[in-house]
């Protein structure tokens, strides 16, 4: 069990931190205290065509030496235009870690590949640099997340002093890793964030799925294959939203047998070459998508979306709701009439049937 | 003279209480134990193989058939079969021949292997109120799909819509990952034959016609079977591989890797002769090799030409038998067309085998799914073909367990024999099968009723089936796709690290 929360502004609104916080906060008997953690996009106005990395430091006195191993690493294909500690308030938690966040920018040679690039420095950093754990590098974004209780650790990382025009988080109840600041979620490839409620009983499957197209499950929880699967299916193989997402959560046979020939080949031709990526077991989960997302009518999406979704026997709770230019995704109403008290609609979507909210054009 | 005859295995003795003189031993046992004398059933156990028979058809109740435990001295090494077989050889100077899989006990890893369940953090799924999906799809797939967006006029407004453009080449879809392994019209009946094919048509899944052909008697059922090419090449022409549904190059087989087959003239009836394409009652050998095949680009060529021949509407499979280079010659035929590759491990059975191979020679399925599943994953072509398992799968946690460890879906043979009464006493080289299964004798075949047996097979595999849902529902999985490869759901028991290692599994407690 965990609780999960995001809201988007569709006009693209910059909305403090501390209003995900209190939303989370009412969600906290979804938690057990181990873990607790925020995602912001385009808080980093100031640096929106950087890749902000968000870095875990041993608190060691060599932490130093690994902000150079870093640095190193990221400056092969680029170059580090800031980094600095992320401001936290040491009196709410005991800094286990120290935060680092690096602002980078690539060599213009490697425009076209920078995302895979990314990728899969981000994997060689975590594989390889001891003492670093990346856990944000997406662009104009960042993850903020420990083990604590939500308030404690938006608090701790002063959320308030943070604008963003989406918000994800989640209130972490550890049931297959041990609570630690990395298992904390939301996790976070390239501009992908997600938050995630339930348990992956496929995770064996999309593991070794994922890593036979060269992603590395280092984390050993089954969100950050979620994550993956993301990447994997829109950004890398360009499937229309729609389709990856009826991959993830596949429509039964039964309903394919009876659609009509056309979509019937397509929807058939998803399960047999998608089975690898089926999320199976409960979940409800609440996706920060990476820009250029394709749809099924052809649109290109610039922007960053939210996408809620769960299992497709809906093992756990997703509401949605709407207020004005704002669009909440919750386990509970509750949280979000916590922030909104006055909705303009609440819906709980059918099992396995995604929301998507994309921004006003 | 050296006296070389051995203590009979079994001891059939008849109660002569309960014996009514009916005589329907003399008449059942085809093997010739049991004869009239006077007012008396005489025995000669010496025939005895325990097939059962005569205990099963004895309306009183009057024989049993016991182990021969008598004569021979304990030594550990010069155990009573290994003597036996010297006495045999000595006498004969001929290679042993026997029946069914590897009889040695070397380890089943299948019954080391636990499986795991929900708990509290994720609800198991009840497959009585949820639907849960075994449909798998064996061949060819993309690595990934292509869409393109085309405009269409709907009620005059202009819309863009994702159409497919990838094309699966064709594939097998089954309800079921259970099929039914080659086992050739010739060293079975065609009565069994026909029970096979029935029921894997009620159950949405398909069978292996073995090396003989098909006889036209199952044309009606075609559509469900997979024809086979092995070295002989018996019963195969143009129409034959356009019946099947797939096609299986068998290059070797899990209970004598490295050899041919044989079947015995005395099989090679007059229906058998017309359907492999050979004179009656000559012995129908086939080679050790492919004589086409003698290197795996000339197996990938002999794939293409049956493609060609089949104008790609029909897929192709490959199997081989689980030897130790199995996950990099599977690699060789997972990069050619085939749409998948079969493995067949050491204990899987036969109707004969040489006992030196059948008890020697390969590897355990559990290893060779394992190895091959990760090797394939390595090179990145796993999702694009289908692996089958073979070999001495028993019940629905073999099943469940090879799927697991990462096959697509099993063959089951002797089960499926076991379903129509055979009773494994492993002579079906002989052609004397009194339960009219391996045999050719009409009379024998005709104990075999095609309709009850249809019934048996086709109730195995949907108990198997109803199993294998519990297991993924009690799982918290609800689709079949979502159990393969996944490792992370098994545990083992009493295994070294480097069994979990080759097995890619964690033992129990971790």
């Amino acid at each position: 069990m965990c609780g999960i929360i995001g809201f988007i502004s569709k006009k693209k609104r910059p909305i403090s931190g501390d209003k995900i916080a209190i939303a989370l906060d009412s969600l906290k008997e979804r938690g057990n205290g181990q873990g607790s953690g925020y995602v912001g996009y385009g808080i980093y106005p100031k640096y929106k065509d950087s890749y902000a990395l968000h870095v875990f430091l041993n608190n060691t006195p060599d932490h130093y030496e690994i902000i150079s191993k870093v640095k190193d690493t990221l400056e092969k294909y680029g170059k580090v235009i800031k980094d600095e500690e992320i401001p936290t308030n040491g009196e709410i938690l005991k800094k286990e870690f120290i935060p680092w966040r690096f602002f980078y920018d690539f060599h213009t040679s490697y425009k076209d590949i920078e995302n895979d690039l990314m990728v899969n420095m981000v994997m060689e950093i975590n594989d390889k640099i001891d003492g670093a754990f990346v856990f944000s590098s997406g662009k104009n974004l960042g993850v903020f997340k420990a083990s604590g209780w939500p308030m404690e650790v938006a608090e701790f990382y002063k959320l308030d002093q943070y604008k963003g025009y989406m918000w994800l988080s989640h209130a972490r109840y550890p049931t297959n890793t041990k609570g630690w600041w990395g298992g904390a979620h939301p996790f976070n490839i390239l501009n992908w964030s997600v938050v995630h409620n339930g348990e992956i009983t496929s995770y064996g499957t999309n593991k070794r799925y994922v890593e036979s197209f060269g992603y590395k499950c280092r984390m050993l929880t089954d969100t950050e294959v979620v994550a993956y699967i993301f990447d994997l299916l829109i950004r890398k193989h360009e499937l229309p939203v729609e389709y990856a997402l009826s991959a993830i959560a596949p429509k039964f046979w039964k309903e394919i047998d009876l659609m009509e020939k056309d979509e019937r080949k397509t929807y058939e031709s998803i399960r047999m070459t998608y089975g690898g990526a089926v999320l199976n077991g409960p979940f409800a989960i609440i996706v920060g998508t990476h820009e250029g997302m394709v749809f099924m009518n052809g649109d290109v999406e610039k922007n960053n979306s939210m996408i809620g979704i769960t299992d497709r026997i809906k093992l756990r709770p997703l509401v949605v709701a709407e207020k004005d230019d704002l669009v909440f995704v919750s386990s509970e109403e509750a949280a979000i009439r916590r922030i909104s008290p006055e909705l303009d609609k609440v819906e709980m979507p059918d099992a396995g049937m995604p929301v998507i909210v994309k921004m006003e054009k | 003279m050296i006296p070389s005859t051995v203590p009979p295995k079994y001891k059939v003795e008849i109660n002569s209480n309960r014996c009514m003189l009916c005589e329907r031993c003399v008449r059942e046992c085809s093997w010739g134990v049991y004869r009239r004398d006077r007012n008396k059933i005489v025995t000669y156990s010496n025939r005895c193989g325990a097939c059962q028979r005569c205990v099963a058809m004895c309306p009183r109740d009057a024989i049993t058939v016991n182990k021969n435990a008598t004569c021979w001295r304990d030594h550990p090494l010069w155990t009573r079969e290994v003597r036996e077989d010297i006495i045999n050889q000595s006498r004969t100077g001929c290679i042993l021949l026997s029946g069914m899989g590897n009889a040695k006990e070397l380890p089943t890893y299948f019954d080391n292997i636990v499986l795991d369940a929900c708990q509290v953090t994720n609800p198991s799924i009840d497959p009585l109120r949820e639907p849960m999906e075994l449909r798998t799809y064996i061949g060819k797939k993309p690595k990934k799909l292509e869409f393109e967006y085309i405009e269409e006029e709907i009620e005059g407004k202009k819309i863009k819509k994702a159409k497919l453009k990838t094309n699966i080449a064709p594939n097998l879809k089954l309800e079921t990952p259970i099929m039914i392994a080659h086992m050739s019209y010739g060293a079975l009946s065609l009565n069994s034959h026909l029970a096979m094919a029935k029921a894997v048509k009620e159950c949405g899944t398909f069978m292996g016609t073995g090396e003989g052909g098909l006889h036209r008697a199952l044309y009606p059922y075609a559509n469900h079977t997979i024809t086979q090419i092995a070295s002989g090449r018996f019963g195969v022409n143009e129409d034959y591989l356009m019946r099947g549904a797939a096609i299986e190059i068998k290059i070797g087989q899990g209970s004598k890797p490295g050899i041919g087959g044989h079947l015995p003239g005395e099989k090679v009836s007059a229906e058998v002769s017309m359907t492999r394409m050979i004179p009656e009652g000559s012995d129908a050998i086939s080679p050790a090799p492919h004589h086409d095949i003698y290197s795996i680009e000339d197996l990938a060529q002999l794939v293409r030409s049956l493609k060609e021949a089949t104008r790609w509407k029909i897929p192709v499979f490959v199997k081989i038998a689980a030897v130790h280079n199995v996950a990099a010659i599977a690699n060789g035929i997972a990069t050619s067309d085939a749409d998948a590759v079969v493995i067949d491990g050491f204990k899987g059975g036969t109707g004969a085998a040489p006992k030196v191979f059948r008890d020697n020679v390969g590897i355990p399925i559990e290893l060779a799914i394992a190895a091959v599943d990760q090797r394939l994953r390595e090179e990145g072509v796993r999702n694009e073909v289908s692996i089958i398992a073979s070999g001495g799968i028993r019940n629905s946690a073999d099943v469940f367990k090879s799927i697991a460890l990462g096959a697509d879906a099993v063959y089951i043979g002797t089960a499926i024999m076991v379903a129509m009464g055979c009773r494994v006493c492993g002579r079906c080289y002989t052609g004397q099968c009194a339960w009219g299964i391996a045999t050719q004798k009409p009379e024998l075949v005709n104990r075999l009723d095609v309709e009850e047996g249809t019934n048996r097979v086709a109730n195995l595999i949907k108990a198997w089936t109803l199993e294998i849902k519990e297991l993924l529902g009690a799982a918290g999985i609800n689709s079949i796709e979502s159990l393969r490869g996944n490792r992370d759901r098994l545990r083992g028991i009493g295994l070294s690290s480097v069994e979990l290692e080759a097995l890619g599994i964690k033992h129990a407690g971790f």
